[in-house]
């Protein structure tokens, strides 16, 4: 940037013919033409011209090894017959339907609520719109162990409105209600950002051409808008299967941990590594295919959005 | 040329901040992984051992069960004091432990505690069973939770009490915790209505916030504490000098201030078991 803003003032200066020596002397400094009969393809041009191919190579492996290596491990220090083994076992069995209960319950709850949230931050503006805004992207940010304690502070026996609920004899804490509302906390955001970038995206020509052929706001917005939305809200929706699946701070904290129904897998796989560690690698496997399946969904579902994008 | 020398300062501060960081690690320190249940006692301990010989003492406190995982897997230290003997035991089947090294230096019995304002009135140790309880305890592996089922299987045998009560009790169990820390905190937080921790865990500043209900000696589990040197180590000595000071007169005195069992030699420790317990406010609701 400062050769380019530097050349610039020099040209706007020789414009005015006030070209001196010693810009010639900078431009020269700057930009090293090959003199006359130099060789362009000399050895050390050669050289870093390989370095320049191997060097980043280099990187790229590592890091790929550096991401692969613990998950290769987990397949190899966990032999085929412990783990079949212990997917009988009742801790892996009952960690295994709570978390996929609990998650599915999450991901229709926060589609339910963020829809609605997302479309409206997509196509309105309101007072206090930009703190609503960060609010609703804290929980990606907040470690999960603070939003297990500012759960329990909110919403347990003693807390701000937990002690309410108490008079009324609602107890949230150690529930599986309480698991459910530590996953929608976390996984929330994931859902609305992703949608309302959907709903952005949804080109304003369609939703105008609606309106004008006679289409009501509602049947535009069901009809219309969600469709073209769709694979974005999809994998929107799948993020936050993914986090609600893999919460494990919030949930020990607020929820506590009891097999069958607050254990969910990450908390079974903490509290057995300590004790068995097969029933541990039996269910770390799981969550690893799991995630697999969740990557590969969504790049299929956006890779379409693009395409339709094209359109 | 700009962007060229604000990177090279940008790199030369981190390699600063990371070898600061490594600096910081030359002098001598002793590294003990302790059972969460010593955090006090150990704590003044450590701090008489610095006085004493200028070596800082580096604590890590933690379930005994998450200290051998993690020593199992590679995490290095010098001392380990256990809650129970079965996670000593497993590291000395390991190979782990220096076996000669090892030996009983305190013991700690299992207590009630409650909240302070007693959301779930709880009196005795009948009031367990009483439908809608919050009991917490610690999971099977963590020594307080295996002592806990201990007891309440003792319980359970018990004629006063009956099979019934164990299953009435086990199903009010609201969670299992890795660490006897996190049973006395989210006792101390009222979320729970009950929680079985050790005698020693009610300290001076949580007394402001908890009770305790003593279970009587015949129920109860006396929890013994082995401590031992690592064969890792790479300051056995000071590890040992570390151990001659939990197991001297001022050890003993600091342990028992805190609530942890006399040792005394064997025939004073039997008899003076039940005599010492510590003060214990039985719940007046």
């Amino acid at each position: 940037m400062a050769a380019g803003s530097q050349s610039a003032r020099i040209a706007d200066e020789s414009k005015h013919g006030l070209f001196m020596a010693s810009d010639q002397a900078k431009i020269n400094y700057m930009i090293r033409l090959p003199e006359e009969g130099q060789e362009v393809t000399g050895i050390s041009v050669r050289a870093k011209e390989i370095a320049l191919k191997v060097g980043p190579a280099i990187l790229l492996i590592l890091a790929v090894a550096f991401i692969a290596l613990p998950v290769v491990s987990l397949f190899i220090k966990s032999p085929m017959d412990a783990t079949i083994r212990s997917l009988h076992d009742p801790v892996v069995m009952d960690a295994l339907r709570l978390s996929l209960m609990t998650s599915s319950l999450t991901t229709s709850i926060v589609i339910l609520m963020g829809t609605p949230v997302a479309y409206i931050h997509a196509r309105f503006h309101y007072f206090g719109k930009e703190i609503a805004d960060s609010l609703i992207d804290l929980p990606v940010i907040m470690p999960p162990a603070v939003a297990g304690i500012a759960l329990l502070m909110a919403f347990g026996r003693m807390g701000i409105l937990g002690h309410y609920l108490n008079a009324f004899g609602i107890s949230l804490a150690f529930t599986t209600l309480a698991v459910i509302i530590a996953q929608v906390f976390v996984s929330s955001p994931f859902y609305i950002r992703q949608a309302r970038t959907s709903f952005e995206d949804v080109d304003r020509s369609f939703e105008s051409a609606a309106r004008t052929l006679g289409a009501s706001r509602t049947y535009t917005i069901f009809h219309v808008i969600l469709p073209i939305a769709c694979n974005g809200l999809i994998s929107g929706a799948i993020m936050a299967f993914a986090r609600s699946l893999g919460e494990f701070g919030a949930t020990i904290m607020f929820a506590g941990n009891f097999q069958g129904r607050t254990q969910t897998m990450p908390l079974a796989i903490y509290t057995a590594m300590q004790g068995d560690l097969d029933v541990s690698l039996c269910l770390s496997l799981i969550l690893v295919a799991i995630s697999f399946l969740v990557i590969a969904l969504v790049k299929t579902l956006t890779r379409r959005v693009y395409k339709n994008a094209g359109n | 040329m700009i962007e060229k020398r604000v990177f090279v300062s940008a790199l030369a501060v981190l390699v600063l901040t990371m070898s600061a960081g490594f600096c910081a690690e030359q002098p001598k320190e002793l590294t003990v992984f302790t059972a969460a249940s010593l955090t006090g006692a150990f704590g003044e301990i450590g701090q008489i051992y610095k006085n004493e010989t200028n070596i800082s003492v580096v604590f890590n406190f933690d379930g005994s069960q998450v200290l051998r995982t993690q020593i199992d897997n590679g995490a290095y230290a010098d001392v380990f004091a256990s809650a129970n003997t079965k996670q000593m035991n497993a590291l000395k089947t390991g190979g782990m432990m220096n076996n000669s090294s090892v030996s009983i230096f305190t013991k700690n019995k299992i207590s009630l505690i409650i909240p302070k304002d007693n959301p779930g009135k709880i009196q005795n140790l009948t009031d367990l069973a009483k439908p809608g309880v919050k009991i917490i305890i610690g999971t099977k592996d963590v020594p307080v939770g295996d002592y806990a089922i201990q007891i309440i299987d003792k319980l359970g045998n018990d004629s006063a009490y009956g099979p019934d009560y164990k299953k009435k009790v086990m199903d009010n169990i609201v969670s299992q915790e890795t660490t006897v820390s996190n049973v006395v905190t989210k006792v101390a937080l009222g979320e729970a209505d009950v929680g079985f921790a050790y005698v020693s865990d009610v300290t001076e500043d949580l007394a402001a916030k908890v009770d305790k209900i003593e279970i009587p000696d015949k129920y109860n589990v006396v929890g013994q504490y082995p401590i031992g040197i690592l064969k890792q180590s790479k300051c056995p000595a000071e590890g040992e000098e570390f151990i001659n000071l939990v197991e001297s007169e001022k050890g003993r005195a600091i342990l028992e201030k805190y609530g942890f069992e006399p040792m005394g030699t064997a025939a004073k420790a039997t008899s003076s078991a039940s005599a010492s317990s510590p003060s214990a406010a039985r719940a007046t609701a």
